[in-house]
């Protein structure tokens, strides 16, 4: 006696064909789109139907993932053409058809979905990633307070996970690789909108040549694909800003940079 | 560990466009849409204004008045760096030509026309 097939297991039998775009470098002259097919991925994300293939059908298949839940920021790739975290994107959500993955726009192809973040990753250096305090206190001082209101001035900056999924958007960023970009331009307000921190002119001086804040013409979709509501778009904005009131009040100053 | 730095760059001119595009927009957001009301519907259909309100020597005067001046100054020229600054952001992204031959097209225009009220509220006398 066989079992009934309820609708249950048959939506669980459905079969999704990723077109993924893959490259080796060194092998293929060009990237070029392979074709799988993934049964049962109803319930899966774009990252476990890539897991799944590599697991069962392509062990050469490369991509970065960490956490699998949308914190560490390493899955993202472009999804039938725009950013997103593979982790949090599921099959089931994506318009029907075949769903088309290629790894992020505007980085370099290290390998399949793998791209190259060594530039990225030296802009947000640059920007004095960390807290410069203002004031330097001994423990015995205790700790530096800062009141709600304080936080809230930079917390949703400090959302950033480093997905370079704003990156991937941005086409004055896909114009100008030099361009300091959107992220890092969060990174940025996160410690200089910090009451505690007092490295706000250091890191204006890193971001008011034509490759920094300038560059910017204010597109906006940074803000739209970022999957943690960062707003980095904001961030740029308060920088034009502050960087054109330093831009003359840089005269007025007392302390002039190194 | 150790940071990168980037090589401190050249300051960018561009915050003085900035700031002008900036204060042209807040313009005329606030005004724009009244100066369109009044000067292009109300008073050559001469409704809901007081007589006279837009004649030839109301308008004289105002623009003889040094305040009224300087509110003619800021629209007109303000208006026009505001525009410069989109047509300019917006042919660079076309590639419709050099940056040089870009900023002339809308800077230019732009200091020319403010320079040119500058001369003809200073002709018009006070
Ligand atoms: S700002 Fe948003 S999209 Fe950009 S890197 Fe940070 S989390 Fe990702
Ligand atoms: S795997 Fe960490 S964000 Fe997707």
């Amino acid at each position: 006696m066989s079992e009934p097939v309820n609708a249950e297991s048959a939506v669980l039998q459905k079969t999704f064909e990723l077109r993924i775009l893959r490259y080796t470098p060194g092998r293929d002259e060009e990237p070029a789109f392979g074709s799988f097919q993934v049964t049962g991925a109803e319930g899966m994300t774009v990252l476990e139907a890539l897991q799944t293939i590599k697991d069962t059908l392509d062990g050469t298949l490369s991509y970065r993932w960490s956490c699998r839940m949308a914190v560490c920021g390493s899955c993202g790739m472009m999804i039938n053409g725009t950013p997103r975290l593979a982790c949090s994107t599921l099959l089931r959500d994506l318009p029907p058809g075949p769903v088309t993955v290629e790894p992020l726009q505007n980085f370099p192809i290290e390998r399949d979905l793998v791209i190259s973040v060594d530039a990225f990753v030296k802009k947000i250096e640059s920007v004095y990633p960390y807290l410069i305090p203002k004031e330097q206190k001994t423990v015995a001082e205790g700790p530096h307070l800062q009141t709600p209101a304080q936080m809230a001035a930079y917390e949703s900056f400090s959302d950033c996970i480093n997905c370079m999924l704003c990156y991937a958007a941005c086409p004055q960023f896909g114009e100008n690789p030099d361009f300091i970009g959107p992220g890092a331009m969060a990174m940025l307000q996160r410690y200089n909108g910090d009451s505690r921190d007092g490295g706000r002119q250091k890191r204006l001086d890193t971001i008011h040549g034509e490759d920094g804040v300038w560059s910017c013409t204010a597109v906006g979709i940074c803000s739209e694909v970022c999957p943690k509501q960062v707003d980095p778009a904001n961030a740029v904005n308060q920088n034009k800003t502050n960087s054109a009131f330093d831009f003359f009040l840089r005269f007025l100053r007392t302390e002039q940079p190194q | 560990m150790t940071f990168s730095t980037r090589e401190i760059q050249k300051r960018s001119i561009s915050p003085i466009f900035w700031l002008l595009f900036g204060a042209g927009g807040m313009l005329s957001a606030l005004f724009g849409p009244a100066l369109i009301l009044i000067t292009g519907i109300l008073a050559p259909t001469g409704t809901g204004l007081p007589e006279n309100f837009l004649s030839y020597d109301a308008a004289l005067a105002f623009a003889r008045n040094p305040l009224g001046k300087l509110v003619l100054l800021a629209l007109i020229a303000l208006f026009f760096w505001h525009g410069a600054e989109r047509v300019f952001l917006t042919l660079k992204d076309m590639k419709a030509g050099s940056s040089l031959v870009l900023k002339l097209g809308t800077y230019g225009v732009a200091a020319l026309v403010s320079v040119a009220t500058i001369l003809l509220l200073l002709a018009i006398g006070f």
